[in-house]
């Protein structure tokens, strides 16, 4: 490996980790200055260039009488809509990947792949076409502006995300490996939690977490389908904005919602890289 | 108390996997199935493990019906061309898997995993990964498995033919001891394979199988001595046997202008034409011989085969020692006529080296 090549590795890598972290650390930065740094010049240290100020950070959870914006409780009804949509949808959604990886389904002409597209096609749509039904629904049944009512939302947002990885995750576990199960004495359903799951744990991580992103970062059918009762945070956090951008808490704001994301990551990343899968089959 | 199949059809498309498929398997016997890749073979023994149900005939083992058991309590085993072990699992734990499924004492399963595991020669590996081993392996815990199951029924579909070459001889030898010593006189063993070779050197009742159906029963012995038709003489040869089309008279054999003659064993021959069958290690260079023209040289191993030509025939000659060739050279080559068949016009055996007939 040449000189040149080591400086460049390294170049690029120092680059895009200031990249990537440079926004964070302003952010960090930004959400102890008060309203005088923010505007009157460029700061970025503190102590040394301005004098830092937890008031950003107490605005989040000041009840809104006393001119706060409480985001504790939709930061745990965020928490709760998430997880459970996600933890249904997965479930649910890894039983029917399951079912159209390994059998074969006809009804007129309808085959396994329609079914597959089928849940696929439910996110094709622009959210904003989906929205009027929702509501409509929502409505009827009695649970707008409920966290019940945004659990079934978001499950029917997520399961399609999560059939489409592990039907593609199912695929390319061989078949064999589900017949050896059954010739070894599991019926079915024990070759499925015996044999096929635990083998299946990278492609559950990947579909979890793409569920939660996808669950965590919505904000436009939280804001559609909510108004005063329930609340969710991205909502709450837009509604920080007022006539003067509070930049201060907008930014303490940002941080502690993307702060879980980071931690599942985290807790994510190992599983990702100690389970292959396909090393092991062939 | 055999396990016998009668008039097994399946149909799953357009074309038969299984065509009128019966057979008739003795406890404590080895049996291979030897066809060409899509001949049936592996749904065969998928059928009899249970993963795949008939269109049409049955299946009986010890008085039952076998087609209306589950697979999972049919007690076979089964060992895929694939290595296929459970990924999440070490060697050890992938072992004693079907028989903590079958509910076993510890102690039993502790004593079993152990013999099985010396069988196949994996001691010392227990606490590996399954992803930490060579392919051969691999096939060696796949096997491990099924051996320690004790199963009355072991199913071994083409086990040595993801394998290289020299694990491939290694393992079959031990295969080989395996199935001599390692098994009790309940086990019905069914080996399926696409190289005669193999077939030959396990000397077990054999089964040709070719596009589903069944063309020819019997030991092994008499399937090379005396394959009863073309099919199943390609089938059962590696090279596959050559076909010359011919002619017998009062004086000669007569083929692509080349006299040959008569050799003891067709003098009872009705003069007519036939279809004549020479083994490719029957075929000799000699200066006298007779001159084909050398299409392609393949020299694999310690053997050079040699694809020659002479007007409509096409023939192949195993010859033993490593030798360069041009290709559109012309070679001198003789026959040993005392080794011809003699096929019929409808492919069927009419008379062969070894006496037999198909009567």
């Amino acid at each position: 490996m040449s000189k040149f090549y080591t400086f460049l590795k390294y170049f690029f890598i120092t680059f895009w980790t200031v990249f990537v972290v440079a926004p964070f650390l302003w952010a960090v930065s930004t959400s102890f200055k008060d309203f005088q740094s923010v505007n009157s010049k460029v700061t970025y240290i503190p102590w040394l260039d301005f004098e830092p100020t937890l008031e950003g950070w107490r605005v989040l959870i000041k009840s809104p009488a006393k001119g706060g914006v409480d985001i504790v409780e939709p930061y745990f009804n965020s928490i709760f809509v998430t997880c459970t949509a996600s933890l249904i949808s997965i479930v649910l959604g890894t039983l029917a990947a399951y079912a159209l990886s390994r059998f074969t389904f006809k009804a007129g002409f309808v085959r396994n792949n329609d079914i597959t597209f089928f849940f696929i096609s439910q996110r094709i749509m622009p959210p904003i076409v989906l929205s009027i039904p929702f509501f409509i629904f929502l409505s009827t049944i009695g649970l707008l502006d409920s966290l019940l009512g945004l659990v079934v939302v978001y499950i029917v947002l997520l399961m399609p995300i999560a059939v489409w990885i592990m039907v593609d995750f199912f695929n390319r576990v061989p078949k064999e490996l589900d017949e050896t199960a059954l010739i070894d004495g599991c019926n079915p359903y024990q070759a499925f939690y015996k044999v096929v799951l635990p083998n299946s744990i990278p492609g559950l991580i990947v579909a979890g977490m793409f569920c939660i992103i996808f669950g965590w970062i919505d904000f436009f059918f939280a804001f559609i389908l909510t108004f005063t009762e329930v609340q969710l945070l991205p909502v709450k956090v837009v509604a920080l904005n007022s006539s003067i951008t509070p930049w201060w808490s907008l930014s303490a704001s940002a941080l502690v919602s993307v702060a879980p994301l980071i931690i599942v990551a985290f807790i994510v990343e190992r599983y990702l890289s100690k389970g292959n899968l396909s090393g092991a089959l062939k | 108390m055999n396990l016998i199949g009668e008039k097994i059809s399946y149909k799953p498309d357009e074309q038969f996997h299984l065509n009128d498929v019966s057979f008739n398997f003795k406890k404590g016997n080895l049996y291979t199935i030897l066809g060409r890749t899509l001949s049936g073979k592996t749904t065969l023994l998928k059928t009899i493990a249970g993963l795949l149900n008939p269109d049409q005939g049955s299946i009986s083992f010890e008085e039952k019906d076998f087609i209306k058991i589950p697979v999972w309590e049919r007690n076979v085993a089964m060992v895929y061309q694939q290595f296929i072990n459970y990924p999440h699992l070490n060697v050890y734990e992938n072992i004693t898997f079907p028989l903590e499924q079958r509910k076993l004492s510890p102690e039993q399963i502790k004593k079993d995993v152990d013999e099985a595991l010396k069988t196949v020669g994996l001691v010392g590996f227990e606490n590996r990964k399954i992803q930490e081993l060579s392919g051969g392996q691999q096939q060696r815990v796949a096997l491990a498995r099924s051996l320690a199951k004790k199963a009355k029924i072991l199913l071994l579909d083409e086990p040595l033919v993801n394998l290289d070459y020299k694990l491939r001889e290694q393992l079959r030898e031990e295969f080989k001891r395996i199935f001599s010593e390692g098994l009790s006189q309940d086990t019905i063993l069914i080996y399926s394979t696409t190289d005669p070779q193999e077939v030959m050197e396990l000397n077990g009742e054999v089964i040709v199988l070719d596009e589903g159906k069944v063309l020819q029963k019997g030991p092994a012995k008499e399937i090379f001595e005396n394959p009863s038709n073309l099919k199943v003489a390609e089938i059962s040869n590696d090279p596959p046997m050559n076909v010359l089309k011919g002619s017998k008279n009062s004086k000669n054999l007569n083929f692509e202008n080349i006299s040959l003659e008569i050799p003891n064993h067709f003098k009872n021959l009705e003069d007519k034409d036939y279809n004549f069958g020479i083994r490719a290690s029957e075929i000799k260079l000699d200066e006298n011989g007779e001159e084909f023209e050398i299409e392609l040289a393949e020299i694999s191993g310690s053997e050079t085969l040699l694809h020659l030509k002479r007007g409509n025939s096409k023939i192949i000659a195993l010859i033993e020692e490593v030798m360069n060739f041009k290709i559109h050279e012309k070679v001198k080559i003789n026959f040993n006529a005392n080794k011809f068949y003699a096929f019929g016009e409808d492919e069927k055996l009419v008379s062969s080296p070894y006496g037999g007939t198909n009567g």
